[in-house]
């Protein structure tokens, strides 16, 4: 149930996997009133996903997996409100493309670095990002943010209701689709070679596999995942603000993404439904204590429990199992 | 011409005491990453500490200027030692990914502790009178704080390069950067080393804190805003170095504050852009080793 991936695994799907997918359409008939909140966990769940294949499965410790999810929802919201280009399928291929490209071009330069000069780079990177949306106003519109977006009917037939309900199924048919992919990937033979970049660089090396390559190309695909779910977060607000780039959005990704545990997948669907669930309750009433409470959950979770809250489930059904 | 040259001596002695109150934060850093390898993201939180000691000391208590940096300096070391001893020591061998997630949820609790006993706004700092107003010199007029700050900065840090150097503490100290096992190996108690070592650069950190409050503003979110700066002070002079990242600091803050002056319109565009060709060209930073 890890699904850390490579030759061993049984790639087929388990009927555990689609207890999720079950739960997420079951939100969508008796909870109709968080259909927004929904389709922020959805976007987020993606972006997760994203991160995951970087840091969970190739090992790549980013500080900055913001500037692809800001850059997807840059374009989508460019792409409509200064372009007049509304069809949200077509946003979604220009924010996959161009995120996707950035990651291999920033990817390309950061790669080639290890240790705290590629945290540090990453960290520049998304940094430069949120510079420059913040001073391209006319494009940008800057600290205001952009607003005027608007997006056409899906396929030209299901318009985004005020209700949210096309926005929360149109995000839960692309998650669908990227976790399908996402899976695949990871267990392939090219999955199995990010597990062993992660685990041993330096054997991977000597056993000849071609190590950048492999690495740029998870980036690549990692930052595509992540532009979708920047212009998926574009399309269900119809806005767009600085505080999609930086390092906060980056840094709040990561503590879902530990808290769920990382290295596997479903540790990605957790983490987004658990923190940003909380935040919607507590945050507002305590901001204090909410992030006295992340903070402390870190340190926590880092000292005592590092597969995060699926690590600790793992643990417990093992116990149970070993008990007869 | 005049009016040129004029802003340029301003952007320079700007730049300096800026840069100046980056290294004495930041070298603390430079030294712990160095010595343990250990990625501290956390260092802000030291120095915001520092700044709210001091604002505190002066503000509320009455405590004269001088006292009150001298409290930041030794009350932030020694929170510094409990938190090593209890909390960081028990991460030197873990992986990078806990280490940085430690620390970011250090962050993260101290923005919250400071919110809930400071509130939000930026803490208010009040010079003593013999450190206001204007400072002549060479014919011109200069902010005596700011001379003040560069010239006690110059002294705190040719005295931690004599430390460093010079004595049988700096000596240990860059033996168990060079080589931990064979320093170990010839008697030197590197426990008790990084946890002083830790406590001077944490204490160090505080004081650049409360000199630099009114420079750099203490409030809650310091820890998250000045993060970029420290680590690329870091990264671009080089990890266990002094000196480099004393060069990288001047120029940080030198670039930073013409950068402010002339281009406002780019903000901190040329800081990052800089720092990615820098560490392209040098990715163990100026005057790092290769590792």
């Amino acid at each position: 149930m890890t699904h850390s991936g490579g030759y061993n695994a049984d790639a087929r799907i388990r009927w555990q996997e689609w207890l999720p997918w079950l739960a997420a359409l079951a939100a969508f008939f008796l909870l109709p009133e968080y259909l927004s909140l929904g389709a922020r966990i959805l976007i987020y769940i993606l972006f997760a996903l994203s991160l995951d294949l970087v840091l969970g499965y190739a090992g790549v410790i980013t500080l900055g997996h913001s500037a692809f999810f800001g850059f997807g929802a840059y374009v989508a919201g460019i792409l409509s409100a200064k372009l007049g280009i509304s069809d949200p399928m077509l946003q979604l291929v220009a924010a996959a493309l161009g995120a996707g490209l950035l990651g291999l071009g920033t990817g390309a330069i950061i790669l080639r670095t290890s240790g705290l000069t590629l945290l540090m780079l990453t960290l520049a990177i998304t940094s430069v990002c949120l510079e420059i949306a913040n001073k391209a106003t006319p494009v940008t519109g800057g600290a205001d943010g952009l607003s005027g977006i608007v997006i056409a009917p899906i396929l030209g037939s299901f318009k985004f209701d005020m209700f949210g309900k096309t926005a929360y199924l149109w995000c839960l048919v692309v998650l669908f689709g990227a976790w399908w992919l996402i899976r695949r990937l990871i267990y392939s033979p090219f999955g199995a070679t990010l597990a062993g970049l992660r685990e041993n660089g330096i054997r991977m090396h000597a056993i000849g596999a071609p190590v950048y390559r492999r690495l740029l190309i998870a980036y690549g695909l990692s930052a595509m995942f992540a532009g979708i779910a920047g212009a998926l977060l574009t399309q269900t607000n119809q806005f767009v603000g600085l505080n999609v780039l930086g390092f906060e959005p980056a840094g709040e990704l990561l503590v879902m993404l530990i808290l769920g545990g990382v290295g596997r997948i479903y540790g990605a669907f957790i983490g987004p439904v658990v923190y940003l669930i909380a935040q919607d309750q507590l945050a507002k009433q305590f901001p204090e204590y909410w992030y006295l409470g992340i903070g402390a959950m870190l340190v926590v979770v880092v000292l005592f429990a590092r597969g995060g809250l699926l690590g600790i489930a793992d643990g417990l059904i093992a116990r149970l199992r070993s008990k007869p | 011409m005049e009016a040129f040259l004029s802003s340029l001596v301003s952007v320079a002695f700007h730049g300096t005491a800026f840069g100046m109150i980056l290294y004495v934060i930041s070298v603390g850093l430079s030294v712990t990453m160095g010595l343990m390898g250990f990625a501290n993201l956390a260092h802000g939180v030291f120095a915001m500490a520092g700044g709210y000691v001091m604002t505190t000391a002066m503000n509320r208590y009455g405590v004269p200027f001088p006292l009150a940096l001298a409290l930041a300096f030794l009350g932030v070391a020694a929170a510094s030692v409990v938190l090593e001893r209890l909390l960081y020591a028990r991460l030197y061998n873990a992986g990078e990914l806990e280490q940085v997630l430690f620390t970011i949820g250090l962050i993260f609790m101290s923005v919250a502790v400071a919110r809930m006993i400071y509130g939000t706004l930026q803490q208010p700092v009040y010079l003593p009178e013999y450190l206001k107003g204007q400072f002549p010199l060479l014919g011109r007029d200069f902010p005596t704080y700011r001379v003040f700050l560069i010239v006690f900065s110059s002294l705190m840090i040719a005295a931690l390069w004599f430390g460093v150097e010079r004595t049988r503490w700096g000596a240990m100290v860059r033996a168990a950067v060079d080589n931990r096992p064979m320093a170990q190996s010839v008697g030197i108690n590197t426990t008790q080393l990084f946890t002083l070592t830790f406590a001077l650069g944490s204490g160090l950190a505080g004081l650049g804190g409360a000199l630099g409050a009114e420079i750099i503003s203490v409030q809650p979110t310091y820890p998250f805003e000045q993060l970029v700066y420290f680590l690329i002070v870091v990264s671009i002079g080089g990890l266990g170095s002094l000196r480099g990242p004393f060069i990288a600091a001047l120029l940080i803050g030198l670039t930073d504050t013409a950068c402010k002056y002339w281009l406002p319109q780019f903000g901190a565009f040329f800081i990052y852009i800089a720092t990615i060709a820098l560490l392209l060209w040098r990715p163990m930073g100026l005057f790092g080793r290769r590792a």
